[in-house]
């Protein structure tokens, strides 16, 4: 009989995403309604250290498909281990983080495996033992509440959604399995990771972001927004408006049609809060606004708002918070 | 070089989704529906390939006979014909039995390249394209926003964006790929565009002359019911000079959000 929670511990390049020890929490959180133990599966070549983190942080069992074939990520590759984890683990509920990696692996699985997945959740929650997960649908403009009725229930979890798991001690028993993936029969493969300029979270990942919309006037106009982030650990992006100004590069658009984003904080200067913009950043936990413009629709969202130029605001606010950031 | 693209109609963008009475789905009166944002990209795609290698563009949509005007449009763009399929037994299909159907007749069209957008903006899913994939035992690259083919058109190094960077892949085809923005520049319909989209073929398939049964596109993800948005109140104004706001801002910030 199926029971227990597995959950796909996403690692890049040897180190373990924070999203894959937010799993942890909702999976502990879950795990008593469900029924049976936490256990993580864990992809990728020499990567058997992150076992013990996966333990101290709640997983019993690790279970671990470790081989050259598995070094960097192939649609294929990854799928038929988390399919040879699975049919060992016989887990009843699999959970991963929604980031790029997540949407492209949990549904070929569920199609491999014959069942169901939800993917980006933002709550989830036990009803009569089965998980019951809500998502957004329509770009953020509504949810659904749904459930995996017959066997394996798979979901993937919106990253920020639940803080990482703490270490707590304990350890996790190692359980290795062979996913008798050959390198050389996969179709797809990564030749190349590059690497982004900068070192900071990616925004569906980060905490705290700074986004610049159309009255940001110009591209160079972004290093004021650049030096407000840099002071509070920020990650900046753009409405639709300042992409396609030419003010800003598509990986830094949020909203309906660039990423979807859920940080603690979210200084929105210079964005009227286009309902498409909304989409992607409302469920932010608190949202300020800065803009001239009074009528502007993100001050009817926005927690706190300043009437007022950007130009002005800005710089004064990333002297104040420098000040405190230093106390 | 034959490319498919499967295709879905989506409300619009900019469109104001309302719950129906019993909060079983949307209430689509006022709704302007288009082609799904994503799958412009992707229809782009096949019409700059075919323009590149020749062989045949095909769009297969899903769905009531509205659907159809963004297959139009498809076609308007440049795509050479249709397959609609619309069965009353689809109506409430999840992402398990839309991706059957379309694997059913993506399977008899003889592609190398099959392409979608990286997800349908109403549900929110992404998770069609790669059990298509799935089905038909290719290989699928999700999210793709840049592709390059050989000559020869047997393999593809496509690149997409990931947390912190960017993957590139080699991928021999045939193979599923979904598309993001940036991938291309969609056209516009041109006029000449749309009167030859009226004369092009659509053709039509119920779910048996897909050779699928009823019982072989059962959803998997059941609905239990649609929620709105929580309301999110609108907060304060902090008032005053900009130097004075942003100082009492950070305050704020600190000691009452607690986010600093």
């Amino acid at each position: 009989m199926s029971q227990g929670i597995l959950i796909f511990a996403e690692q890049r390049e040897g180190s373990l995403k924070k999203s894959s020890l937010e799993m942890l929490t909702i999976a502990k959180q879950l795990a008593g309604a469900v029924g049976g133990s936490v256990n993580a599966a864990l992809i990728g070549s020499g990567v058997a250290g992150m076992a013990d983190k996966l333990g101290k942080c709640g997983a019993a069992k690790v279970y671990l498909a470790d081989s050259d074939a598995l070094k960097l990520y192939s649609p294929e590759g990854y799928a038929t281990a988390l399919v040879a984890i699975i049919k060992q683990a016989d887990p009843a509920v699999v959970l991963a983080p929604t980031t790029v990696m997540g949407r492209d692996l949990l549904p070929r699985v569920a199609a491999k495996l014959g069942t169901g997945v939800v993917p980006d959740c933002v709550d989830l929650r036990a009803e009569g033992g089965k998980v019951v997960a809500k998502k957004p649908v329509y770009s953020g403009k509504a949810y659904i509440e749904a459930t995996v009725p017959e066997g394996l229930q798979i979901f993937s979890v919106r990253p920020n959604t639940y803080p990482p798991a703490p270490e707590a001690g304990g350890g996790a028993e190692v359980v290795k399995v062979d996913a008798g993936v050959s390198a050389g029969a996969l179709k797809a493969v990564v030749k190349e990771v590059r690497k982004a300029a900068t070192a900071k979270p990616d925004l569906t990942e980060a905490e705290r972001i700074v986004s610049g919309g159309r009255g940001i006037k110009a591209k160079e106009n972004f290093k004021m927004l650049d030096d407000l982030a840099d002071v509070i650990g920020a990650t900046v992006g753009a409405s639709r408006a300042a992409v396609d100004s030419g003010y800003a590069d598509q990986s830094m658009q949020v909203g309906q049609t660039g990423k979807v984003v859920n940080p603690t904080l979210y200084i929105a200067c210079g964005i009227s809060g286009a309902i498409q913009h909304l989409a992607g950043m409302r469920t932010s936990k608190v949202i300020v606004a800065i803009n001239k413009d009074a009528d502007a629709p993100i001050f009817q969202k926005a927690d706190y708002g300043i009437v007022g130029d950007m130009f002005k605001v800005v710089p004064v606010l990333t002297a104040e918070l420098k000040k405190m950031m230093a106390e | 070089m034959n490319i498919v693209v499967c295709m879905k109609q989506t409300p619009d963008t900019e469109a104001k989704i309302v719950l129906n009475s019993d909060a079983s789905g949307i209430n689509p009166d006022g709704v302007k529906f288009v082609m799904n944002p994503y799958d412009e990209y992707a229809v782009e795609q096949a019409i700059k390939l075919k323009e590149k290698f020749g062989g045949e563009t095909v769009v297969v949509t899903l769905g009531p006979k509205r659907v159809i005007e963004a297959m139009r449009t498809a076609l308007a763009m440049g795509i050479d014909k249709g397959v609609h399929i619309e069965d009353p037994a689809l109506e409430n299909a999840d992402a398990w039995g839309a991706a059957k159907a379309l694997a059913a007749v993506v399977k008899g069209l003889n592609a190398d390249l099959i392409l979608g957008g990286k997800q349908a903006i109403d549900g929110d899913m992404a998770a069609v394209m790669a059990s298509v994939a799935e089905f038909l035992d290719l290989p699928q690259i999700y999210n793709v926003s840049s592709m390059e083919m050989a000559a020869d058109g047997k393999k593809a190094t496509v690149s997409r964006r990931i947390e912190g960077g960017e993957e590139v892949y080699d991928v021999t085809l045939p193979a599923v790929m979904t598309c993001e923005k940036g991938l291309n520049e969609p056209r516009y319909a041109s006029l000449p565009g749309i009167m030859k989209a009226k004369k092009k073929e659509i053709k039509e398939m119920n779910l048996a002359a897909t050779g699928l049964s009823a019982a072989d596109i059962k959803s998997k993800v059941k609905i239990n019911k649609y929620l709105p948005l929580e309301e999110r109140k609108a907060g304060k104004v902090i008032e005053g000079e900009p130097e004075d706001a942003a100082a009492k801002l950070a305050k704020l910030l600190r000691e009452e959000a607690k986010v600093i």
